[in-house]
């Protein structure tokens, strides 16, 4: 009897030394079901966990669809992991909610990084990211040629004038089922993301960012409405069509359906595929300076994470030019540093993505950053839906406008 | 000496337990939770309390005004004409930022009317989408209600014979049932696709190109009757099933003394088979009908309330408002008003088909 109690405290105790010696830190991530990404991710995970004897990381993958809900669900469970990803504009509503802490990394480590990939709310880094993300107008040199138009530079981006007149001329060519593309297919989080930066460059917004407190005057002043006009134009004069199959929307421009398309750097590679003289002009200028949106995935800690030390120690580890260069490698997301593109295949000097990371340098522009943008990016999703399909513009963005102002004041201003 | 209820029955407890729980659980317990919620602003996720607010989520969903306007007239008086019909004065100027009717503000107009004259009635609605949510969920009750049964009917008295390889026909209108209603509007969805989809397809192939292709599910006026064709067909054969267990009770006796009578095929459906399947109706009637109300996969899958609004439903709106935009409070609220929607049909339909003595 005494042999096994001296036996089972030794094993008690040396369990408790080695968990001393090593404590494991659980993480989620949204990329189950790609395995390149899986792959990369795995390689960072293990490259961490050999490197130093501290800390060990556990990987839980989720598919993106489900990864959010998951995260609330968690959250409310109170069954958080002590890493997550996060998308960008979705941070600050949960670091709001009380669901992420701040990092505590170095800042002088990411000085150099794109500002896309920085989440800060209040002031405060809560999460970083590999990569950024970028959107282009797509098209073919062929048909700059025969079209006749002017290669829009980021120095000299076209006009809203040389924009409409680029789709009259592709409409005019016959061609091409439509002149325009914007992606209508992909409903959800593209519609805030990639159209947006329209409203922005017309001189409006999802809410007023000075305050953040209303939408009155931003999304339904003079500029908004201006937007929405142009906006409703491009599907009621046949420029875009407002209902897409999604078959279309990924292989319409290369069938050479559509003239030009608003596409994103992760759909670059396939289209170099099927036109080599594919190019990637920067964003038009509607008035108020040519914009995209920025902000992709990020890694956070979790507010319930007991070691976030180690949490920010595997982070840190993570932003190695290195990794950020596997990730563009792997699945063709634009690296956060310069130094680190200039070790990729795609976006090095000369590359033939490099034109996206001068895209996110020079037009980028995150999403609104506060806590009611999951909210308000809904809005606005249905909002641009039903204006594309006919809808009054005034009193579809005058509702869009009310809703979002009752959001915020039932949130008791988020904050802010 | 204890009771027959609580000794006899112990079997019949222990059995019924587990569900007796999980009923308990998941439907009562939440039940009571969105009725509590309804009168507080519980938002999904949120570091700030909850508060009671009395009324305000249901004033917010279901507040409806009139305002009639007259047309706008020139210095002459006289009615000032815009596209062939006379202009009115602008809603916006009435309802934004207008301190002469603050209890307009933030209504929008649902639709509007003329009872002759010049003037017109615009019916304002606090929450538009919700209103056309509550009339599509009607319109989808009422025509899939008696049309399914109806159908379903139909096929119950064909299947209904003694036929070689009857099972298999039984099996085929049975399939669409259990298949997951997500994976069947995931391949409607293809069928109805505007361009290349298999109906617009067939439509031309048939009438020789005569027909052309149709967005069924992009057109605000085809989208709503696409989904509730396609909810018809995926259901009618669970209410075939339970019409062919009520034909089956029927007993063959009364059939041959028809038969002797010679009564006509009519006359035995009318006086035999239909008195005979009054309660699988007042079943089948009422079962439709509540989930016919249910109403949310089709539309998640295949339209999201779309386009302008001409398929939202009720419960679509409870889930994307609870989840999608983070108001638990105005979710549990619609969901509330769904079940005394439900509650108040399904008691008048017992009351019309109570045992008249």
């Amino acid at each position: 009897m005494k042999m096994f109690t001296l036996a089972a405290s030794a094993a008690i105790l040396a369990w408790g030394s080695a968990a001393q010696a090593q404590q494991t830190l659980s993480m989620w991530y949204h990329g189950a079901g790609n395995e390149v990404e899986s792959k990369i991710i795995n390689q960072i995970i293990a490259d961490f966990n050999a490197s130093q004897a501290d800390w060990k990381v556990e990987l839980q993958s989720f598919p993106q669809a489900a990864y959010n809900d998951s995260v609330v669900a968690g959250a409310l469970a109170g069954n958080l992991p002590d890493i997550l990803d996060v998308d960008g504009p979705v941070m600050p509503n949960w670091a709001w909610a009380g669901y992420m802490q701040p990092l505590q990394i170095d800042e002088a480590k990411i000085e150099a990084f794109l500002p896309g990939p920085k989440g800060y709310w209040d002031g405060k880094l809560y999460s970083i990211g590999l990569w950024d993300a970028a959107v282009a107008l797509v098209t073919r040199q062929a048909y700059l040629d025969e079209l006749g138009l002017r290669t829009p530079t980021l120095e000299q981006p076209w006009t809203k004038d040389e924009f409409m007149a680029a789709l009259d001329a592709a409409k005019a060519s016959g061609k091409f089922e439509y002149a325009f593309d914007p992606g209508m297919a992909w409903t959800g989080e593209w519609y805030p993301y990639a159209f947006s930066p329209f409203l922005q460059s017309f001189g409006g917004d999802i809410v007023d960012r000075t305050t953040y407190k209303t939408a009155e005057g931003a999304l339904n002043g003079d500029a908004a409405m201006a937007f929405g006009e142009w906006w409703q134009g491009l599907f009621k004069n046949g420029y875009a069509p407002a209902t897409q199959d999604p078959a279309d929307r990924d292989g319409g421009f290369a069938a050479g359906k559509y003239a030009f398309s608003w596409n994103g750097n992760w759909a670059a590679l396939n289209t170099l595929k099927a036109f080599p003289d594919t190019v990637f002009l920067p964003s038009p200028d509607f008035g108020n300076g040519p914009k995209i949106g920025a902000a992709s995935w990020q890694f956070g800690i979790s507010a319930s994470s007991k070691y976030p030390e180690g949490a920010s120690a595997f982070i840190e580890f993570a932003l190695q030019d290195k990794y950020l260069a596997d990730f563009s490698n792997g699945i063709g997301l634009i690296p956060a540093t310069k130094t680190a593109a200039a070790m990729t295949e795609n976006y090095k000097d000369g590359g033939p993505m490099a034109v996206f990371f001068g895209l996110t340098e020079a037009q980028a522009l995150v999403r609104p950053v506060t806590p009611g943008y999951v909210v308000q990016a809904k809005v606005f999703e249905k909002a641009l839906a039903d204006i594309a399909n006919g809808a009054d513009v005034a009193s579809t963005l005058d509702a869009a406008t009310d809703e979002i102002n009752a959001d915020i004041e039932k949130n008791g201003g988020y904050g802010h | 000496m204890a009771s027959k209820f609580t000794v006899s029955n112990r079997t019949g407890w222990l059995m019924a337990g587990p569900a007796v729980l999980l009923i308990a659980g998941f439907v009562i317990l939440p039940f009571f939770l969105a009725f509590a919620f309804s009168f507080t602003n519980q938002r999904l996720i949120s570091p700030n309390p909850t508060e009671f607010v009395g009324m305000s989520n249901y004033r917010q969903l279901l507040g409806v005004t009139m305002v009639t306007l007259e047309p706008v007239r020139d210095d002459a008086g006289a009615v000032v004409m815009k596209d062939g019909a006379p202009e009115y004065p602008s809603l916006r100027a009435l309802t934004r930022n207008n301190p002469d009717r603050p209890e307009l503000a933030g209504m929008r107009e649902w639709f509007s009317f003329s009872l002759g004259g010049e003037d017109r009635t615009y019916v304002l609605a606090r929450d538009v989408v919700f209103m056309k949510a509550i009339v599509n969920t009607f319109i989808f009750v009422l025509i899939v209600a008696p049309v399914q049964a109806a159908l379903a009917l139909g096929l119950a008295l064909l299947i209904n014979q003694r036929l070689r390889g009857i099972n298999v026909f039984r099996a085929i209108y049975f399939m669409p049932v259990v298949v997951s209603i997500v994976v069947v509007s995931l391949l409607w969805r293809l069928i109805y696709d505007g361009q290349s989809g298999l109906l617009n397809n067939l439509l031309g192939a048939i009438s020789f190109g005569m027909i052309e292709p149709v967005n069924w599910l992009g057109n605000p006026s085809t989208a709503l009757g696409s989904i509730i064709a396609m909810s018809i067909w995926q259901a009618v054969g669970f209410h075939m099933v339970i019409w062919l267990s009520g034909l089956q009770t029927i007993s063959p006796t009364l059939y041959e003394a028809a038969a002797i009578e010679g009564a006509s095929k009519w006359q035995v459906f009318r006086y035999i088979t239909w008195p005979g399947l009054r309660n699988t109706a007042i079943l089948i009637l009422i079962v439709i009908t509540m989930q016919a109300f249910g109403l949310f996969a089709q539309i998640d899958v295949m339209t999201n309330g779309g386009p302008l609004d001409s398929t939202q439903t009720i419960v679509f709106q409870a889930i994307e408002r609870g989840y999608g935009k983070q108001d638990i409070s105005g979710g549990s609220a619609i969901s509330v008003i769904l079940f005394v929607i439900v509650l108040s049909i399904s008691l008048i339909q017992r009351w019309l088909t109570r045992e008249k003595t």
